[in-house]
């Protein structure tokens, strides 16, 4: 089994016990460095050199056809369900090899949702291979590597980002037609590692998350500024949790109102599309819960026909 | 880092009690919950002094929930001067990064390092004054921000303390389980645990439907020792409130005023959004919540 407690990825092998780290504020600097060979490099400012794993990344990403982002500056507004989802209806094409990655490092629920949370990574001669779902799904997930769920990952950014490089080097993903990325909410480390790291094998988009209400709306314009400064080009924008129909009554009535016009509104201010809308169904939650797909188990549902909207929406922006 | 007088330490000197509130998952409401313990803590004496300060660095929420979006920090010879939300009574001051960002759809896109700067110059320069109690709103999961407010503050350590936030369903509560591992690893006293979202009202017929699933958060609290603070149901009149705080503000500054709606100086003294927040179902559900912090508080400085 991979354990993630390996050390820091910025640490080199030789380097003396307690090192910072080369990417620390504290490079050079802490007492752990007197001494050490590469002081003077690591305390000097000069520009990093060039990543060494970025051409193992290159040549691993090269195998894969399309690589999808799934953003969203607020928490808790779907990223992963909606991962999810993207993942199964891609995988439900039996021609089709579908990739999920869960870069949240903090907070993985791809596992749970996936209903794979038991499951462990093995590394092979060919690097670790993934958690399978179904013969053409496979997932990568830090919640694999954790000797229990419980365990917190207290971890700052450069560790972060070695495991997200090692996500994209060491990882058997073999041919794939998709790579979904779901991501921890914000503009950080994470978000910055994977754009770099994917710079030079290119992103085919991102697709954006948020709710209807102007606190998550707020995120998510820092997160379309985000995407314009580094250059990855949006798909469009999801509305989750638009609307909720009571199961009593089947009047529907909006928990998050869109006090400024919700992604529609942001969707014309910024030039971006909105794919779709996604009601709150209560159904949804469950099956995250219990791990199972949401579009197999309530097709009937009007969150199912707007995910599988949305999903051919995507497909067609994206010319497949 | 080991010496007890920094330019952190000398800061919150004068301040009491400080509550973090965390959660290991995002969007379950630790910032609605951070404003809502601020404004009970406030509320809960006529000279309480309270502090709300916003890590979350690249998704500040605080400002927009006061009703303070557009607000700036002024430089003073003593320190940056919070944004106090009921201005000039001067009871509860706010900081976040919102306040410095020149448009409200700037990005934050910062890397550790620089996050670990701006905190430890909010909790070094800013101009907090005498408080009471210093609520502190984070970021979800527990990544470079927690480990940086855990340091910096190592020094007032005595005075530390935190709440967590979870909504019902497992997804959510295993994030808060992550959560608990962390204050346990880094040896935080956790007051007790809020259930958030539990349950919504339909405003029709009134059926009580759980959105996210009930009653995780109590099971969760039972199984780990720890307190239960209680649960808050799906609130849209708490939503709708935290949301629009301006248009609220200038909803009620026409209602008090019909014929001349533009008197900022008469209203500034009301603090409206308190009075509008008290009038909510949630007020009332969060005044036991309080309860059991204070009792908690209480217990933990005692022991500790």
């Amino acid at each position: 089994m991979v354990q993630a407690q390996n050390p820091a990825a910025d640490v080199p092998d030789n380097a003396p016990e307690h090192c910072p780290g080369t990417e620390s504020e504290f490079a050079g600097k802490s007492a752990a460095c007197d001494g050490c060979d590469n002081q003077q490099i690591c305390a000097s400012n000069d520009p990093k050199l060039p990543d060494p794993s970025l051409p193992f990344i290159r040549k691993r990403m090269a195998n894969v056809r399309r690589k999808i982002l799934v953003l969203s500056g607020k928490g808790g507004v779907g990223k992963s369900t909606f991962t999810a989802q993207l993942g199964w209806a891609f995988a439900a094409d039996d021609q089709l090899q579908t990739g999920i990655m869960d870069v949240d490092i903090c907070g993985p629920s791809i596992p749970t949702i996936l209903g794979i949370a038991a499951e462990q990574v093995h590394s092979s001669a060919s690097g670790w291979s993934p958690v399978y779902v179904q013969d053409n799904l496979g997932v990568m997930s830090v919640g694999f590597m954790l000797p229990s769920s419980r365990d917190a990952v207290m971890w700052r950014g450069p560790k972060k980002n070695g495991l997200i490089a090692q996500f994209l080097k060491d990882v058997d993903w073999g041919e794939l037609d998709y790579l979904v990325v779901d991501t921890p909410p914000g503009t950080s480390d994470e978000h910055l590692s994977i754009v770099q790291f994917l710079k030079e094998s290119g992103i085919d988009g991102a697709v954006l998350i948020t709710t209807p209400q102007e606190v998550a709306l707020q995120d998510v314009r820092r997160e379309i500024d985000f995407c314009r400064k580094v250059g990855v080009r949006i798909l469009g924008l999801v509305e989750n949790m638009s609307g909720f129909v009571c199961p009593g009554c089947k009047t529907e009535s909006k928990i998050f109102k869109p006090t400024t016009g919700g992604a529609k509104r942001l969707a014309e201010e910024t030039g971006i599309e909105l794919l779709g809308c996604v009601p709150l169904d209560p159904r949804i939650g469950k099956s995250a819960d219990y791990g199972v797909s949401f579009l197999d188990e309530y097709p009937d549902s009007p969150a199912s026909t707007a995910y599988l909207d949305i999903i051919d929406r995507i497909k067609e922006i994206l010319a497949d | 880092m080991a010496s007890s007088d920094t330019p952190v330490s000398r800061r919150l000197q004068s301040v009491k009690h400080i509550i973090i509130v965390l959660s290991g998952k995002g969007g379950v409401g630790k910032s609605s919950v951070s404003t809502q313990l601020a404004l009970n803590l406030y509320q809960s004496s006529p000279t309480a002094r309270v502090g709300i300060l916003d890590v979350d660095l690249t998704g500040p929420s605080i400002p927009r929930m006061l009703g303070l979006d557009g607000q700036g920090v002024h430089q003073s010879s003593d320190g940056w001067v919070p944004v106090y939300a009921d201005r000039a009574q001067a009871r509860l001051a706010c900081m976040s990064v919102g306040f410095l960002l020149k448009k409200k759809g700037d990005s934050v896109v910062w890397r550790g390092p620089k996050k670990n700067g701006m905190i430890r110059q909010f909790l070094s320069d800013v101009r907090w004054g005498e408080l009471d109690y210093l609520v502190i709103d984070t970021p979800p999961g527990t990544s470079d921000e927690h480990l940086s407010l855990l340091e910096h503050m190592a020094p007032v350590h005595s005075r530390l303390s935190s709440v967590i936030v979870t909504t019902p369903q497992a997804v959510a509560l295993m994030d808060a389980m992550k959560c608990l591992s962390f204050t346990r690893a880094v040896n935080l006293p956790v007051l007790g645990l809020i259930e958030n979202m539990s349950g919504y009202v339909c405003p029709c017929c009134g059926e009580i439907s759980n959105v996210f699933s009930t009653g995780g958060g109590e099971e969760m609290a039972r199984r780990e020792g720890l307190k239960f603070l209680g649960s808050l149901p799906v609130d849209t009149e708490l939503v709708d409130l935290l949301d629009a705080s301006e248009m609220n503000e200038a909803v009620a500054n026409l209602e008090t005023n019909p014929v001349d709606g533009h008197t900022p100086e008469k209203t500034a003294e009301t603090f409206t959004l308190l009075n509008r927040y008290s009038k909510t179902s949630s007020a009332k559900l969060f005044r036991n919540i309080l309860n059991g912090v204070s009792v908690s508080l209480g217990e933990t400085s005692e022991s500790g």
